[in-house]
């Protein structure tokens, strides 16, 4: 048995940086290239909505990277870091944006892409040009405090699961057997619900949920700073996500033995009565996840538990 | 005594779980993660995990069998009371996240369904739909969102490890990490410190792994002290989709549930994969390895795979290499229950749907065996004492380390499913351990908050040197591409001396250059730039680990394939010369068993070099075997080997008895 190879990385992520390569990139481009080639000097162009801090002015930058057949936002973005340079060829800092998995499971690469909120890591370039034109914008979302260019502060999406309460309420990690049995048709009914990446483009949708940035006065402690941003982040709109949240524990046998604390989460300041019924979330979750649907139960159970409320007064 | 403080550093499986446990036995717990921990790598892992469970057990699976298949999967380069412990804690771990609401897939009654994985024979799997790592993960991340509310918990999302802080006495008193948002630099104090910080697939460039996977906490580590384990043992994963920015992992669950690996046997054939008539089709894995089928172990269906493409040509593709993965002949409905995240997955990316037509996939670097050596306090019954503060703990006392970016749990070769088994088993049986080392009296903590302001001082003016190199003629993402280029170029399938040691002189010349990457940004606000040329610099000292273990390991043994030394099945067709060359085969395993099956210990020095030395490996409960997955000859090499250990057997029953027959044994 003959082994000439090793098994050899395709150098796709911006071919024209390699600098000093050790292969030909003849050799490299066996394994691994997407299929197809690209046409010679085609480029993709991109507008970023930047920001260099928190608080601070927005401006518009351009950059120009070369086109690579299959391509996503995430590589384009690669290529502007790698290059650093806007397409007048000015020396700028890399955008700076969240990324993680790149294969739509962390969550972290939301941004409004063409106006629309959407995950960079699953949107491809040639498809969004065939759609939108030539030039891709890149913003960062509306409705949170931007950090960075098209990095976000969303720790009140995580905050909204601690106010839902989105766990299951269990002792503790001793071995107590295993959990309930559940029916094949619940298990089907819940999992979709659990895929929620936490990724914020249903709140970004959102008519009803509006930016609240809290910065830190001068000599506030840390954790007074803390309570008063969570209280804020409390009187804004909970969010589908978490009202879906609080609908799957609500479901579970043993999460619904706390399901009134979700209920009353829910009915309480910034809950479900915000929701104006647009519908938005459930258009552009990229999990396809019924939040409406979610929504709609949460209605129902949150009336029968106002009504219980007044008769066990 | 002071209530003690735990520094926990990465939030996926074993992070998470190691902090919901400390927090029930009343630690405080500090949690840093380079991203919010609801987003870390392990929501990536897709298949399953395993155990024993009631159905199996009626087959005849035990705890016992699971622990040998993880072995005998590894080529028994694992302590074995680890793995042991690890196997017989399985039943109990999937129990508990069923408890925490995993919607684990359920058989018509409302059981938990299983599905079989790669190197066992048993249906062992539970399974979430195909994101069974995303579920585990948000299950435990729920339970510590619990515990943060409560105030036993606080996070510390978006903040980079830099360094661990040792005291004169060379314990670990706390590390000094940075806020990646504001850049500031800070000190944590901590009784103990546990890294869980995962793989370091970025060292490959492009792999199955996220992008904080590039290893750094654990090279500062490394740099501090700590000994490096196995490193040369890096996972091929054999299906995953190729992509410009990285390879998607296409779970062996799609093979578990009945999908068929195969290429046309006319090379590049142009007809669509569906007019391909059967007989025309070579599934290459069902051919070779009737017994496991499409479920061989991940190294050798990764090698067959590039095999049938490099060296028979038969690639589906011209241009790239690429095999079929079909899974068009089960039913629509059945495919959306069981792997509907996957096959999303690939027809988001792809644009083809995989239900109607063969997937085209390809090997990509999944999964490093190797990490921070760690010990453990072996019991009277071959597993692990609960508690004792050796467990887990690395060559630095203070520093632990668990789930992927230790050493400890599957040898050369990690079975699928394993993973999250020990992800999670690692944090769970650390915390007593952790919550055993106690608080340090008061005054010890002033005399080591001198310790931590020298530490901040040190990476301050790291980082401010790296700020102002904005000069220099290397470009960090263009030496990490190359980087990425190289080693996956010598040091994953096929492995060759001459490349390696060509390499080894290559990175050690990349770790140069990186001296002279400039900056583009040079701001102290969200300065990714400065961040990742940062990681860049700490994947060198990995590298070069990797490739000069994987220089002088000549052998071959699980993932780390050296043809040169390649042990070959039997040619030999008459019984007589067939078993004469099965004892040769059995004494050249033997001797390569005495030279080579020891675990591999970098030490690193102070100019990042690693320094190699062998360690040997506890294989008392089960004897090491030749693993003999499909290769020709194996029933008659099977036979010398029993034949050899029953006689050693017998030879050690007849010293026992005489050594009792004559008074002195006791």
């Amino acid at each position: 048995m003959s082994h000439r190879r090793g098994l050899q990385a395709a150098d796709n992520v911006g071919r024209e940086t390699m600098i000093k390569a050790t292969e030909s990139a003849e050799s490299l481009s066996h394994v691994g290239d997407a299929p197809g080639h690209s046409e010679p000097h085609r480029v993709v162009r991109v507008r970023v909505l930047r920001q260099d801090i928190a608080g601070g002015e927005s401006y518009w930058e351009r950059f120009e990277v070369p086109h690579e057949p299959n391509m996503n936002v995430i590589s384009v973005l690669q290529k502007v870091a790698c290059q650093a340079r806007s397409q007048d060829g000015r020396a700028v800092a890399p955008v700076a944006w969240d990324c993680c998995c790149l294969e739509e499971v962390c969550g972290s690469c939301t941004m409004l892409i063409n106006g629309r909120t959407r995950m960079a890591c699953s949107t491809l370039v040639d498809k969004l040009t065939a759609e939108d034109g030539e030039e891709i914008e890149l913003r960062p979302m509306s409705k949170f405090p931007v950090v960075r260019d098209l990095v976000v502060d969303r720790r009140r999406l995580f905050r909204a699961l601690e106010k839902v309460e989105a766990w299951v309420p269990v002792e503790g990690s001793y071995d107590l057997g295993p959990g309930p049995r559940i029916s094949p048709e619940d298990q089907e009914d819940a999992y979709p619900l659990s895929t929620c990446i936490s990724c914020g483009c249903c709140v970004e949708a959102c008519p009803q949920y509006s930016k609240v940035e809290v910065v830190r006065r001068e000599g506030e402690s840390e954790a007074d700073f803390e309570k008063r941003r969570t209280s804020a982040f409390d009187a804004g709109f909970v969010g589908p996500h978490a009202i879906s949240q609080a609908m799957l524990f609500n479901s579970h046998p043993t999460g619904r033995m706390i399901a009134d604390e979700r209920l009353e989460a829910l009915t309480g300041r910034g809950g479900i009565q915000m929701c104006g019924n647009a519908q938005n979330c459930v258009a552009v979750c990229p999990k396809s996840i019924p939040l409406t649907r979610s929504i709609a139960r949460a209605g129902r159970a949150a009336t029968v538990w106002a009504i219980k409320k007044i008769f066990d007064r | 005594m002071a209530q003690s403080r735990v520094l926990v550093v990465g939030g996926g499986l074993a992070g998470l779980s190691a902090t919901m446990r400390l927090a029930e036995l009343g630690v405080h717990v500090d949690l840093i993660s380079l991203v919010p921990v609801k987003r870390s790598h392990s929501v990536c892992a897709q298949g399953g995990i395993n155990s024993v469970n009631a159905l199996t057990r009626q087959q005849g699976d035990s705890e016992w069998k699971h622990f040998d298949d993880t072995v005998y999967g590894g080529d028994f380069l694992q302590h074995q009371p680890p793995v042991k412990e690890m196997a017989d804690w399985g039943p109990r771990i999937v129990d508990l996240m069923d408890r925490l609401g995993v919607p684990f897939n359920r058989t018509s009654e409302g059981f938990r369904d299983q599905r079989r994985f790669g190197g066992t024979l048993y249906k062992r799997t539970a399974f979430a739909g195909a994101t069974t790592g995303q579920q585990l993960l948000y299950a435990l991340d729920e339970q510590v969102r619990r515990r943060e509310v409560e105030g036993k918990v606080k996070k510390w999302e978006f903040w980079d490890f830099l360094a661990p802080v040792r005291d004169e006495s060379g314990r670990c008193r706390g590390a000094v990490c940075q806020d990646l948002v504001t850049m500031q630099f800070r000190a944590f104090p901590a009784d103990a410190v546990v890294l869980a910080t995962g793989g370091n697939g970025l060292i490959y460039g492009r792999s199955t792994m996220s992008m904080v996977c590039t290893g750094s906490a654990v090279s500062r580590a490394y740099r501090a002290g700590a000994w490096y384990g196995n490193g040369e043992f890096i996972q091929v994963h054999p299906t995953a989709i190729p992509g410009a920015d990285k390879l998607r992992l296409m779970s062996e669950s799609a093979r578990g549930e009945g999908g068929r690996v195969w290429v046309p046997r006319k090379p590049q054939d142009p007809r669509d994969p569906r007019d391909i008539p059967e007989a025309e089709r070579c599934y290459f894995l069902e051919e070779r390895y009737p017994k496991y089928g499409n479920l061989v172990p991940r190294d050798i269906a990764t090698r067959e795979i590039f095999d049938i493409c490099t060296t028979d040509g038969l690639s589906v593709e011209k241009d790239r290499l690429c095999v079929y993965l079909d899974l068009t002949h089960i039913p629509r409905e059945t495919l959306d229950r069981k792997l509907g995240g996957i096959l999303e997955i690939y027809e988001k990316f792809q644009g083809v749907d995989p239900r109607a037509m063969p997937m085209k996939i390809f090997p990509a670097v999944h999964y490093s065996m190797g990490g921070l050596w760690v010990d453990y306090e072996r019991s009277a019954s071959g597993g692990m004492v609960e508690g004792a503060l050796r467990n887990q703990q690395t060559s630095i006392p203070g520093l632990y380390a668990i789930g992927e970016c230790d050493y400890q749990y599957h040898g050369a070769n990690r079975l699928g499913a394993n993973s999250l088994l020990s992800c999670i088993f690692s944090g769970l049986f650390v915390a007593p351990t952790l919550a055993n080392v106690g608080s340090a009296a008061a005054a010890k903590q002033e005399e080591h908050s001198r310790l931590f302001e020298a530490e901040i001082r040190r990476q301050e003016d790291r980082h401010r040197r790296l700020l102002a190199r904005t000069a220099g003629d290397e470009n960090p993402y263009a030496l990490h591409q190359e980087l990425g280029n190289l080693m996956t170029r010598v040091a994953t399938v096929v492995r060759r001396n001459d490349q390696l040691a060509a390499a080894y002189d290559e990175v050690c010349r990349m770790a140069e250059r990186w001296e002279r990457c400039a900056v583009s940004d040079t701001g102290n606000w969200t300065n990714q730039n400065v961040v990742f040329t940062k990681a860049l610099g700490d994947m060198f000292p990995v590298a070069k680990l990797i490739l000069k273990g994987a220089l002088m390991r000549d052998e071959c043994r699980g993932a780390h394939f050296k043809p040169d030394f390649a042990m070959p099945g039997l040619a030999a067709t008459d019984p007589d010369a067939k078993r004469r060359e099965a004892e040769q085969w059995c004494d050249t395993f033997e001797a390569n068993t005495k030279r080579w099956l020891k675990s591999t210990i970098a030490r690193c020095d102070a100019d990042g070099n690693p320094d190699i030395t062998y360690q040997d490996i506890d294989t008392s409960l089960i004897p090491p075997r030749p693993r003999l997955y499909g290769l020709v000859g194996g029933e008659a090499i099977e036979e010398v080997w029993k034949e050899r250990q029953a006689a050693a057997a017998r030879a050690r029953g007849h010293a026992a008895s005489q050594v009792v027959g004559s008074g002195v044994g006791g």
